[in-house]
């Protein structure tokens, strides 16, 4: 610090430069008053000014002009013809649209339960204290998430292709007959289940990792001591104070399910037969295919109400069973 | 009795789990150096006749060299723009006193639930038809340039800068910025590395934005050149598309090996302390 200090000390004549504190707050300052008031403030103010321009400009704005245009017919170029709410009329039984939905909430259910329970059993075995070469295992099981997804779909399309993927010739090698892992509707869901699977759980279980390690073990220990086995001390002691992460995984999880698109996208082009398409995947569509700009901008109102919705939903029976334990 | 059984599971357990989350890359590799029949015939672990052809496509037809080009010089910019207008966003909410500034971070941090999706369509349409940024990397830079994950992120780490360290900045008579530029960002270079390492990982494998934004062949970024060398249904060359993706991996897993702990500190220090 002291090397600082020395690094910043000034010759007298440049210690009051143009733009110094003492010398602009009372030499210089706005007339309007309001301006004058918040002069002190300046620089706080002005660091923190290119987020919430660039907030307002790629974000605040893009929403409110979202709504606009989803009252809109408009093919993306030339005049926008105003069709008030036909849009959303027509959303609401769009069965497309309400599919997809219903694929996200399908897929969420095939995939987070059982990534979020591993997750846990993982971080607790690779927390344990006999384990060495602890930050080794985590990497390798964290390296997927650091993949392009794009050549991780495609790989796993190789590996789950029906006739000579990896998979299916390794279960022939049991005798098992071949898995149309792409080519059937709930295969096809198990096999992007698997692949985010793949992908996340590395990243779900540093986050239970971390939170495992700001419980301290002497509460374990106590338990063992007082007689309980490994497994109820982990049940009973550690899940328990393990929930917050456990509840701020589950919710980045629904967000990132109702969110997917390059998932669906590379590795089953959302069939077979609309089986895999997401929320996003359909905006997608509708946006660059169909060019079809306000339906797609009534749509994405839909899906961000519906996560909203489904957010609150959870965060509301967290906080309930909370409230009868 | 019980101990002496634990450990050897544990071990085959985490063992199997390792190999499972390996073996895609693995494959990967081992068909990125396999002919096209070999691939599809299916039965081969190893390549029965290793072939560099399919490197050689990707970079001779495929101008490779030119799309890790793009991705990587889009990819440095965007992290080092955000990088820097979140370190200084971070520092102004960790170290300073201002009217609104509760209400100021309550919105920030609320906006980080905003799913990309949400503004996707209009976001497109204001680039192509105010800001005429179709076919340019701005798109990928600029709106993201400062974002809330970040600033919160930064913050964090800057509450532990020492207040009486910039106070002696202050009545040595340095400037703001200076103070920020000379004390507060040399301080917390491991923060803004963690931080970095997300910020190019997530533009460097971006997928769905730049398949939105870059149209011509010569602006794709590595991920959206992948995609477009599917050909029809049914005529995917995988061959080619193995090399292309060993090539899409390779530099994210050299980051990842250098810099991991950097990374999983920062992934971690986000959501344990929010």
């Amino acid at each position: 610090m002291g090397e600082v200090r020395r690094r910043l000390r000034r010759p007298p004549d440049e210690a009051v430069a143009p733009g110094d504190l003492l010398l602009d707050a009372t030499a210089w300052a706005p007339r309007r008053a309001w301006a004058r008031s918040l002069w002190p403030y300046r620089w706080p103010l002005l660091f923190i000014s290119p987020f919430f321009i660039l907030f307002a400009v790629f974000n605040v704005y893009p929403i409110g002009f979202s709504f606009w245009l989803s009252l809109h017919d408009w093919p993306g170029l030339g005049p926008m013809d105003f069709v008030g709410l036909a849009n959303y009329a027509e959303l609401s039984h769009d069965t497309i649209f309400w599919n997809s939905m219903l694929n996200a909430a399908l897929l969420f259910f095939i995939y987070v339960p059982v990534m979020t329970f591993l997750a846990v059993v993982i971080a607790a075995v690779l927390n344990s204290r006999f384990l060495k070469l602890q930050g080794m295992w985590r990497a390798l099981i964290f390296v997927p998430n650091i993949t392009s997804m794009v050549a991780a779909g495609y790989t796993f399309r190789l590996m789950l292709d029906k006739d000579s993927g990896a998979l299916n010739h390794a279960l022939a090698f049991v005798h098992v007959n071949a898995v149309p892992w792409l080519d059937d509707v709930w295969w096809a869901r198990i096999s992007l289940g698997l692949l985010m699977i793949w992908a996340w759980l590395g990243y779900n279980t540093v986050l239970m990792l971390a939170g495992l390690q700001t419980i301290p073990p002497e509460l374990v220990e106590a338990a063992k001591v007082d007689g309980a086995t490994a497994i109820q001390a982990f049940r009973r002691i550690t899940v328990p104070l393990l929930r917050p992460m456990i509840v701020f995984a589950v919710t980045i999880s629904i967000i990132g399910t109702f969110s997917m698109f390059t998932e669906p996208y590379i590795l089953t082009r959302g069939g077979p037969i609309r089986a895999t398409e997401t929320p996003v995947y359909q905006i997608f569509n509708t946006t660059f295919q169909d060019l079809r700009f306000g339906y797609a901008a009534a749509e994405s109102y839909v899906y961000f109400a519906i996560i909203v919705v489904v957010t609150l939903f959870q965060f509301w029976s967290v906080s309930s069973r909370d409230s009868v334990q | 009795m019980r101990l002496s059984a634990e450990k050897p599971i544990a071990y085959a357990s985490i063992i199997a789990l390792s190999a499972l989350m390996i073996f895609p890359f693995v494959w990967m590799l081992s068909s990125s150096f396999k002919p096209f029949s070999e691939i599809f015939a299916g039965n081969t672990f190893l390549p029965e006749h290793p072939t560099l052809d399919n490197y050689r496509s990707l970079f001779e037809q495929n101008n490779a060299i030119l799309k890790l080009w793009n991705s990587f010089y889009i990819a440095s910019l965007a992290t080092g723009i955000s990088v820097f207008l979140c370190a200084l966003g971070g520092y102004a909410f960790a170290k300073f006193r201002f009217p609104g500034r509760a209400l100021l971070f309550g919105s920030m941090l609320a906006s980080m639930a905003l799913p990309f999706a949400v503004v996707m369509v209009p976001l497109f349409v204001m680039m192509r038809n105010v800001f005429h940024w179709i076919d340019t990397p701005w798109p990928l830079i600029i709106p993201g340039a400062a974002n809330a994950f970040g600033i919160f992120f930064m913050r964090q780490y800057m509450l532990s800068v020492p207040d009486e360290m910039l106070d002696a900045a202050r009545v040595d008579g340095a400037g703001e910025f200076r103070i920020f530029w000379r004390i507060v960002l040399p301080t917390s270079v491991p923060g803004l590395v963690s931080l970095g390492i997300i910020f190019f990982m997530s533009s460097w494998n971006n997928f769905l934005w730049p398949l939105a934004i870059l149209h011509s062949d010569s602006m794709q970024t590595v991920p959206v050149m992948l995609n477009s060398l599917q050909g029809p249904p049914g005529r995917t060359a995988f061959d080619v598309l193995m090399a292309g993706s060993v090539v899409s991996v390779l530099p994210m897993l050299l980051v990842f090996l250098l810099l991991q702990r950097r990374l999983v500190a920062g992934i971690t220090s986000g959501a344990i302390k929010g």
